[in-house]
């Protein structure tokens, strides 16, 4: 069972993918098969909407939303607050490396659970 | 009462400036992080009582021989205004250092719920309480919560460091949660932030999260080599390691050279622990001893 966060997560990869506005029916059908309520897309679009992280174009009918910003610029972010002041060592642009190993994140999850 | 306001004020004055320096330069502190730590929260914690105290007591001087009689038979007609200025010192003083602790929690836990949201957004879950986030700069820290603590690691990280390596930051960051290091060093901050004329305070505080690092060191070693923890400091070093509370100063390589070298150092013996830890109650309870032996006396007279 998804969480708040994990949908929310969800729908920012889908808006940051494309870099594209999509309505909320684009959204649900892009994750038919959580088989969400339309509502539940509108709540969470407010609530990302409300963090700042989405922008509503309410000009048009469906209303569009897009990213605030890029994946890369809040990435950015959470670095420059965790490694405080000393954004020097963290270039601004990084590119996205790609995801860890399956045997990485195996291995990881295997010293976590001791 | 004027006597005990006068020792009380001394040692308020001890306590805030050349004992906190001898102990930010004291080398045993790093063989011992966690006795250290106990003492730098009794020395910041008898300071306060020191401060607060003397002022009460100054200012209830005029109406008795100890606090309680004092406090009973205070009235308007007696008294010299620099009584009353204390006494009114006393409780500005009290509801500062109140107020800005509710103040520096409430933004920590602001600016962490943000974070949180943030790292929601960027990462994937990894076990029950782990995080992992994309990026290939090498990070671990501890987001520490109210209820539930999170860990985050990045993929830079996994990549870089082997199987003990990994345990070792694994252990390291445990330690920040289950020891709930969040706690100290938002107290300490609420300290320094509400006493801006602290001399030391900037590097008192440095001090204590540097300490604060150690001890979850201390808790990585049981697990792996010390050679390993080394080497797992420094990798993570490279990116960052901000300790349990939000966001303290990242590893310098000052701090990360200090939390290395003294992995070298023999711990401290049981005995002398002991000792620091009852000089920490000792120092508590002699201004507690001031403020309320006289009141105690008098009852049992």
């Amino acid at each position: 069972m998804a969480t708040l966060g994990e949908l929310e997560r969800a729908i920012m990869d889908l808006l940051w993918r494309d870099d594209v506005s999509l309505s909320a029916y684009d959204l649900q059908e892009a994750l038919a098969d959580r088989k969400l309520a339309p509502t539940t897309i509108l709540t969470v679009l407010s609530r990302l909407e409300a963090k700042g992280f989405v922008i509503r174009d309410r000009r048009s009918r469906p209303h569009l939303y897009a990213a605030a910003a890029t994946r890369e610029d809040h990435m950015a972010e959470l670095m420059h607050e965790v490694l405080g002041g000393a954004s020097d060592r963290v270039a601004v642009l990084e590119r996205f490396v790609g995801q860890v190993s399956r045997d990485e994140a195996e291995t990881l999850r295997r010293l976590l659970g001791s | 009462m004027i006597l005990t306001a006068a020792a009380l004020g001394v040692l308020a004055v001890l306590l805030a400036w050349p004992v906190p320096v001898l102990l930010a330069r004291a080398r045993w502190t790093r063989r011992s992080p966690g006795t250290a730590l106990i003492l730098w929260q009794a020395v910041a914690l008898a300071g306060g009582l020191a401060m607060i105290g003397s002022l009460l007591v100054f200012g209830l001087a005029p109406y008795g021989d100890d606090l309680v009689s004092a406090f009973l038979a205070v009235d308007d007609r007696s008294g010299e205004p620099w009584h009353w200025i204390a006494l009114a010192a006393a409780g500005l003083l009290g509801a500062h250092l109140l107020l800005n602790l509710l103040a520096t929690v409430i933004r920590a836990e602001h600016q962490r719920r943000r974070h949180a949201h943030l790292v929601t957004l960027l990462s994937e879950p990894l076990g029950a309480n782990a995080r992992i986030i994309d990026s290939p700069t090498p990070i671990a820290y501890c987001l520490p919560g109210p209820l539930s603590s999170v860990t985050v690691f990045s993929a830079g990280l996994v990549a870089l460091l082997d199987e003990r390596e990994l345990r070792a930051v694994i252990e390291h960051e445990k330690a920040h949660v289950v020891q709930r290091h969040d706690v100290v060093l938002i107290a300490f901050r609420a300290w320094f932030a509400a006493l801006p004329w602290f001399p030391i305070a900037y590097r008192a505080q440095r001090e204590v999260g540097l300490l604060v690092e150690m001890l979850a060191d201390d808790r990585a070693r049981r697990v792996v080599e010390d050679a390993e923890l080394a080497r797992a400091i420094e990798a993570v070093g490279s990116g960052a390691d901000a300790a349990a509370s939000v966001w303290a100063e990242p590893g310098t390589p000052d701090t990360l050279n200090a939390r290395v070298a003294r992995l070298a150092l023999a711990p401290l013996s049981v005995a002398r622990e002991a000792l620091i830890v009852g000089s920490a109650a000792a120092l508590i309870g002699v201004p507690t001893a001031l403020l309320l032996a006289p009141a105690a006396l008098a009852l049992f007279s």
